[in-house]
């Protein structure tokens, strides 16, 4: 695990500092028995992270599980691009990554991880882009950060933490994966 | 009715060259000289600064009637020609009816007649609907009217027939045309054959295709004593064959077109239709071997080959639309070019745009000696204006010009002594 | 990164760069037509009309599933000699198509330019799917996907391409893309098959089969048009067949782990034979079934907001 030490050094100058990596590192400890406790166990369990920063966070929750458990669960990683609802509206197309879900999600828990929840839309294409590869029994949620402003009726069941933001502030998940220091910002305008 | 042409710079090819009056009485040119005096009952055109030219003679030209009159008719094409300078233009058989007949001839100078702008003269074919088997009734086509023959476009290729037409030409001392093309070695071509067809994936026409045909028409001339005109020559090749025949004394003379020296097939990426004629635009060597023969006399005669083609034809894909450019308003300043750039002196330039092609058809055009028909150009050397296919008079606007600055420009036209288009207005 | 590009008429104006985002692009969409449901819904609401002048069931039917697999509205239209109303242009009938509201018009024509004719005409983006003997980007394209699927690197690639050069689209889109990816590109046929001045492309011509698939990597051959045999390109399909036919013996020159190409359909037994397009060097299905998953790829890079 991380061990960055709790301090506000970590902050840069146009950033303000919301989570540091003690603080992910905790919430995701707690997100990990979250699932664990609501679902009884890792029976039928499965993760689908969403590209790119809920990959490395579902990845981070195996981790955790299988240090509680024992057990690996079976991972996957989701490309929403092909379902995102303005792709006809845009003028250059984003770019593909992979999709991968290498296990039969039929009677599965399926617990979709992503990083931030703003305004559904992206759970929305996520769900569709789930149900194209198969038919999960039940489908949860786990965001590191809910920053609210939703424009579709969607709920997180495993929130690390809720953030109260304007609608036009930038909410950023820095990862270790991505060579940065682990931290939750928002971006001063 | 009288028209003084007043201080302008005269240019009359091999007779005179310099400051002077033309003074024109009843359609003929009356004298050529200083402070003559103002016609009484006339007209005077101050020429000052501009040049004043015997009107220009195109031997090459394609006014599309009877047949194809959604492109051309006499009528428009002669409008477009006196708007370039032109006052004597040669047009091509391919009509629909070929002119390969007294009929044909006879309605095409009676249409000329009714236009009343240019000498609009017929060129007859060389064989029955030019399908280069029979040929033509060459002696009706001279007594009435046709001033040479040519199988022009569907170039005749059994050499025992164009050998027996230059044969049967010389009886009426008629030039014989041939535009040089291997149809064998073209088929299917629609640019010049290079690295540039090859990238663009378009059948190629090679210069060989030019040159056989060139060879032997020279081989044929040589043969038969016939006098050949070689229409548009494009390639270094036909160049430097001409050359030699001329120092060997074979009849013959050749033209060369603006397009021809000034655009190279590189025009073609994009496939610009205005850049597909044939011959093809060739390439930078040919065009410098096309301006030498321009400048050592190798090439006689600057024409047009004016083709004009609806926009919807010349819209089509490259390989379906078809050859040609309109070419009669944009000649002039084209030519002048290449006085500029010092290929030519302006007498050349004027000559092989008036005394050579008369010459070369044995019309009595092209010259301001005094008794001559009254067709003179009047032109702004310095005038510049930009190339606007929408302004032109002919009916087509297929020209690879467009929006092209140019130097040079048509003031006045005069056809035997009538103004027949002008840009300044004529004092009384 | 993205492709920039209302149209997709030749391989010459794109990058390297570019050229391998279409390729990592087809990846993704590899993947999507390994489903049990083949289908996504990125190019939902989008109309793709299929122009093909000239009759191509293969082109066709791959475009035609990549675009229902991007869940897109698709038209085939396939105009007949006979029923374009002479003196209607290309232009013209692609105009009627655009105010069809066509946002992608895949064209086929038998004459070079035709695409870019029509691109210049038109809003609406299009995908050269053939014309005449320029190119046919979206085959060469789906031939570097089969190349790099077999984990070949472009650069330094021995690539012999086999037959008519000169009345082949495939091969000079290939030509294109190959030498731009730094591969050494090998012409072989005889020189009546060999457009004027090719050798200025970058590419070595070899008049000999045997010389020109030495160490070779990769061999492609093209389709022989068989009705060119006789006074045109060469004498007989039999002697053709001999000089420049691809047999396990002439195999056996190229590389070890050479792989056999052919854009289709085959003349088996003329230009390659039987047991050739059989053998496990040959990619020849792999390459149809790519085909699919790269042309969803540029209709998707394509289907951005005019």
């Amino acid at each position: 695990m991380m061990t960055t030490p709790l301090n506000k050094s970590v902050e840069r100058k146009d950033e303000k500092l919301i989570m540091d990596a003690g603080d992910i590192s905790r919430a995701m400890i707690r997100i990990a028995h979250e699932i664990l406790e609501r679902n009884k166990g890792v029976k039928d369990l499965a993760l689908v992270g969403i590209r790119t920063g809920g990959v490395h966070l579902a990845h981070r929750l195996v981790k955790r599980i299988h240090s509680i458990e024992g057990v690996l669960v079976p991972i996957g990683e989701l490309d929403i691009t092909l379902y995102r609802d303005d792709l006809a509206l845009r003028k250059n197309q984003p770019i593909l990554r992979k999709t991968s879900v290498p296990f039969d999600m039929t009677n599965k828990v399926v617990v979709l991880v992503d990083d931030v929840l703003f305004t559904g839309r992206t759970i929305r294409a996520a769900m569709d882009g789930l149900m194209d590869l198969g038919r999960p029994e039940e489908i949860q949620l786990a965001v590191l950060v809910d920053r609210g402003h939703r424009q579709l009726p969607i709920k997180a069941n495993y929130i690390g933490k809720n953030l109260p933001t304007s609608r036009d502030e930038q909410v950023q998940v820095l990862l270790d994966e991505d060579g940065e220091d682990d931290r939750v910002v928002i971006l001063k305008s | 009715m009288s028209i003084l042409i007043k201080g302008g710079r005269v240019i009359d090819p091999g007779r005179f060259g310099g400051i002077a009056d033309v003074l024109i009485d009843k359609g003929k040119i009356a004298a050529v000289g200083s402070n003559l005096s103002a016609p009484v009952d006339g007209w005077t055109i101050h020429a000052d600064g501009k040049l004043v030219m015997p009107g220009f003679v195109d031997l090459h030209v394609h006014f599309r009637e009877p047949g194809f009159e959604y492109k051309e008719t006499i009528q428009s094409g002669s409008a477009a020609a006196v708007a370039g300078g032109f006052t004597t233009v040669c047009c091509m058989p391919n009509t629909n009816p070929v002119n390969d007949n007294q009929a044909v001839t006879e309605f095409i100078l009676e249409r000329a007649r009714l236009a009343g702008l240019a000498n609009v003269l017929p060129v007859g074919a060389i064989t029955k609907g030019s399908e280069g088997k029979e040929l033509a009734e060459i002696g009706d086509l001279r007594r009435s009217g046709c001033v040479a023959i040519s199988d022009d476009g569907k170039p005749v290729m059994n050499s025992l027939v164009m050998r027996r037409a230059m044969e049967y030409a010389l009886a009426f001392d008629l030039t014989v045309v041939d535009h040089c093309e291997d149809l064998h070695l073209a088929e299917g071509g629609c640019m010049n054959e290079g690295l540039v067809s090859t990238e663009l994936g378009l059948p190629g026409i090679p210069a060989a295709a030019e040159d056989v045909m060139v060879a032997r028409n020279l081989s044929l001339s040589e043969l038969t004593g016939a006098r050949l005109h070689l229409a548009h020559i494009s390639t270094a090749g036909s160049v430097r064959m001409v050359r030699e025949a001329k120092a060997r004394g074979i009849h013959v003379t050749a033209e060369a077109c603006p397009h021809h020296f000034m655009l190279t097939e590189e025009l073609v990426r994009g496939y610009n239709t205005h850049a597909k004629m044939n011959p093809p635009l060739r390439t930078w060597a040919d065009i410098q071997a096309v301006k030498e023969g321009l400048r050592d006399g190798t090439i006689d005669v600057i024409a047009t080959d004016h083709a004009p083609h609806a926009t919807q034809e010349k819209q089509q894909d490259f390989t379906e639309a078809p050859f040609g450019i309109v070419g009669l308003e944009t000649a002039l300043p084209l030519t002048l070019g290449l006085v500029e750039e010092g290929v030519l002196s302006l007498e050349q330039a004027v000559q092989k745009l008036t005394s050579a092609p008369a010459s070369v058809f044995g019309l009595k055009k092209g010259t301001l000696a005094v008794g001559a028909d009254a067709d003179v150009a009047i032109v702004d050397q310095q005038e510049l204006w930009e190339v606007d296919p929408s302004k032109f008079r002919s009916k087509s606007r297929n020209t690879p010009f467009a929006g092209w600055k140019v130097k040079g420009r048509v003031n006045t036209t005069i056809v035997g002594g009538r103004v027949v288009f002008k840009t300044d207005p004529v004092e009384r | 990164m993205s492709l920039k590009r209302k149209d997709l008429l030749s391989l010459v104006p794109l990058s390297v760069d570019e050229i391998m985002l279409v390729l990592e692009t087809a990846d993704s969409f590899k993947e999507v037509t390994g489903r049990e449901i083949k289908k996504v819904p990125a190019l939902r609401g989008k109309t793709v009309v299929n122009l093909f002048f000239e009759p191509s069931t293969r082109t066709r039917t791959s475009f035609e599933l990549a675009a229902k697999r991007l869940s897109a509205d698709v038209i085939n239209f396939s105009p007949s000699s006979s029923s374009v109303v002479k003196g209607e242009t290309l232009l013209d009938t692609a105009r009627n198509i655009e105010a069809m509201q066509a946002d992608i018009i895949v064209l086929r024509h038998s004459s070079a330019g035709a695409a870019e004719t029509l691109a210049n005409g038109v809003k609406s983006s299009v995908i050269n799917a053939g014309d005449g003997w320029h190119e046919h980007p979206t085959q060469a394209l789906l031939d570097l996907y089969t190349i790099r699927q077999r984990g070949m690197n472009f650069h330094g690639l021995r690539v012999a391409i086999v037959g008519d050069v000169s009345h082949s689209r495939v091969a000079r889109s290939n030509i294109y893309a190959l030498i731009k990816l730094g591969a050494e590109v090998r012409l072989v046929g005889p020189p009546t098959m060999m457009p004027c001045g090719v050798e200025k492309l970058g590419v070595k011509v070899y008049y000999d089969m045997d010389e020109g698939l030495r160490g070779a990597n990769v061999i492609m051959m093209l389709r022989l048009q068989l009705e060119r045999q006789g006074r045109a390109q060469f004498p007989t399909i039999r002697e053709y067949s001999r000089l420049y036919g691809l047999t396990v013996e002439r195999v056996r020159l190229a590389d070890a782990g050479a792989i056999v190409m052919h854009p289709g359909p085959i003349n088996r037994g003329v230009e390659i034979a039987p047991d050739v397009a059989d053998s496990l060097s040959s990619v020849i299905l792999d390459q149809v079934a790519n085909g699919v998953a790269v042309r969803m790829g540029i209709l998707y890079l394509m289907s951005g907001a005019n």
